[in-house]
């Protein structure tokens, strides 16, 4: 039996603080890949889970699983270096360093993860065969990310996010910044390159209407509690 | 890449990271300048008279008498007599002996009687004679040499007459007596420059007629002046140099015990290492100062990092989602700094020479202190590594919470 792409076990978090926001999360798998669309209102925990699986913050108890590694068990350093090397992350909005080019941009994860490095030739052409793909402008590697609009910018997100073929993309509320239109050709051409990379897609949001293109569709609370300290 | 994107990070930021180079920059050239201009005024002090083995003048302080008879700053309390003056002459050990007699002046110039083996054996600047670089030396009773800045201020030639007065600051004028231009010393940089030099016979020429510094009733006449015997009675200071330089403490010595009248030789060196240490502490506390503003601009530089830290948080949380460890991160703010610092010490290095370019006539002019424009100085260069490892150091702090920060925020930063 293959190893999942995900799986989380057992798994406790509290922030620190007074108002320490904790969740637990017995048990969630996903396979190879496969995309699954998270479900939860705003303040339910969703980014708090992704942090986990990136190795960002470090869970309580349990074992978070990317392949067949077990992250708890890496080192600070190691961990970072895990994330650069398996994870292509999205974020909502601000996802790029505005002042660096678009192409340094897409570029930046490479710079920690040699291994990733090396499975692409040319970097460079690799940046703007996805630019391409992804329906981004000619010219558009030189420009600075400040510039483009947010629509552009989520989109180069995506490819600093598939560059180099990770097995996993996290993408946290990525199209929650983007108007209906925009939203659909968005998703299209994340599956698209997301399958070409043969990538799993785990993506959280509140909006249910995103689901159609998703293997599966979970509620958040469906695999975590959580539990908030009176205020 | 992570020192392009550095860069990159700080011109996205022009208006306040400008103002923080700005500021480094000024201050790095306060402190250069500051530096400069010490260093080359102990240079220029030191430069102006070699070769002498010791200085004579009645008994004061050694750094008194050095002041007065070599730098023309302060006044003799005493004279020397001229039978002291033929007393020491007559010493076996001494190989020449130059007479200087001060107290008139001419303008703003103080005029100095001497004797022509003062071109002989005056040096400068390692060992450099004086020049005369219009006319000649003293020939004639009433023939002045006067110095480089003498004849540029006041616009004289060679053939030009002079009136000289008595006394610094008195206005009485020795107008009887037909002075006039006769050489011109080539520049120097020393206070030979702003001085007028006369013969000896000259200074007791003018003061025939005077009697404990004021006018008698008649004037003699230039005819009766020149036929007269002319011997001073008193002379400021001497210049002394020996026959074996194993003989200056012995003569030293032998003047300072001279029993007819109190008087002290000092070796020049010596008398301006004591200067130096009196100097010292207002040199200390002029660097202090000067630290201190680069200081300043290091700790506004911290401030100006701080500030932008909550700013950055989004930043800082997509280097850790792209992989970044949290000492790139830490990494990342101190190279900015260091940049920062560095672009600021390059600045200020750069006003330094433009203010050397303009100040230098100037300051040669007003204070008699030149100052070079040579490459940077090791030191210097010195200063500036240390201002960039210093910026490195204060960045340390706000680069540290950032680090905390960049831990505790998580991947994503709530907006
Ligand atoms: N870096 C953090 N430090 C402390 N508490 C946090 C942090 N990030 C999130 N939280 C807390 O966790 C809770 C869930 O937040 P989050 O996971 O961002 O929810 P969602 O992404 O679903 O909107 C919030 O109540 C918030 O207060
Ligand atoms: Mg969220």
């Amino acid at each position: 039996m293959t190893d999942p792409a995900l799986a989380l076990t057992d798994v406790t978090f509290a922030w620190p603080g007074q108002d320490g926001f904790s969740l637990s999360c017995p048990n969630f798998r996903m396979a190879v890949g496969e995309s699954v669309l998270l479900l939860g209102a705003s303040g339910s925990g969703k980014s708090t889970l992704l942090s986990l699986v990136c190795g960002i913050a470090t869970a309580t108890s349990g074992r978070v699983s990317i392949g067949a590694t077990d992250i708890g068990t890496l080192g600070a350093g190691a961990r970072d270096r895990f994330r650069a090397e398996q994870i292509g992350v999205i974020f909502q909005q601000f996802n790029l360093l505005p002042y660096a080019r678009v192409l340094d941009n897409i570029l930046l994860p490479l710079r920690f993860a040699p291994k990733r490095k090396a499975r692409i030739g040319a970097p460079a052409q690799e940046a703007a065969r996805l630019c391409a793909a992804l329906g981004l402008p000619d010219g558009v590697l030189t420009k600075q990310a400040g510039r483009l609009s947010v629509g552009q910018q989520q989109r180069v997100a995506v490819a600093r996010a598939l560059i180099g073929a990770p097995p996993l993309i996290v993408a946290d509320e990525p199209t929650s910044a983007l108007d209906a239109a925009t939203q659909d050709s968005f998703l299209r051409l994340l599956f698209e390159q997301a399958e070409q990379a043969r990538s799993s897609l785990l993506m959280v949001s509140h909006d249910e209407r995103l689901g159609q293109r998703f293997d599966r569709v979970i509620r958040l609370e469906e695999i975590v509690t959580t539990r908030r300290a009176a205020a | 890449m992570i020192l392009r994107l550095a860069m990159q990070s700080l011109m996205a930021r022009a208006l306040t990271v400008g103002m923080t180079v700005l500021a480094i920059a000024l201050s790095v050239a306060l402190f250069l300048g500051v530096e400069k201009i010490r260093t080359s005024a102990r240079a220029s002090f030191a430069d102006t008279i070699s070769g002498t083995d010791l200085i004579v003048g009645a008994r004061s302080g050694s750094v008194q008498l050095l002041l007065y008879s070599v730098f023309r700053i302060g006044n003799a309390t005493n004279n020397v007599t001229w039978e002291s003056y033929r007393d020491i002459a007559a010493r076996p050990e001494v190989d020449w002996i130059v007479p200087i007699s001060l107290g008139d002046s001419h303008r703003q110039f103080r005029v100095m009687g001497t004797t022509p083996a003062f071109f002989e054996h005056y040096k400068f600047r390692g060992g450099r004679s004086l020049e005369i670089s219009a006319g000649h030396g003293l020939d004639d009773l009433y023939d002045t040499v006067i110095g480089a800045d003498v004849a540029a201020t006041l616009g004289y030639s060679v053939g030009d007459p002079i009136v000289v007065l008595h006394g610094l600051a008195s206005f009485t004028a020795h107008d009887d007596q037909p002075f006039r231009v006769a050489g011109i010393v080539a520049k120097t940089g020393t206070p030979v420059d702003r001085t007028v030099i006369v013969s000896l016979e000259a200074i007791e020429a003018i003061h025939v007629d005077w009697q404990s510094g004021a006018k008698s009733g008649q004037t003699t006449p230039v005819e009766v002046i020149r036929s007269m015997e002319l011997e001073p009675t008193a002379i400021t200071a001497a210049l002394v140099g020996v026959q074996s330089r194993l003989q200056i403490f012995g003569l030293q010595r032998w003047i300072n015990e001279y029993p007819e009248e109190p008087l002290l030789a000092v070796l020049p060196g010596v008398a301006l290492q004591e200067l130096w240490q009196i100097v010292g502490v207002a040199e200390t506390a002029l660097i202090g100062v000067s630290a201190m503003v680069v200081v300043t601009a290091l700790v506004g530089m911290m401030a100006m990092i701080f500030s932008s830290l909550n700013e950055r948080r989004r930043e800082m949380a997509i280097w850790r989602a792209m992989g970044a460890r949290p000492s790139t991160i830490l990494g990342l703010l101190v190279i900015e700094a260091m940049l920062m610092a560095a672009v600021g010490s390059v600045l200020g290095l750069a006003l330094l020479y433009l203010g050397l370019a303009i100040g230098q006539p100037w300051v040669d002019a007003a204070f008699g202190i030149w100052l070079p424009i040579d490459p940077p100085t090791v030191r210097e260069l010195w200063v500036l590594a240390i201002v960039i490892g210093a910026a490195a150091l204060a960045s340390l702090l706000p680069a540290i919470r950032a680090y905390r920060l960049s831990l505790a925020d998580g991947m994503m930063v709530r907006i």
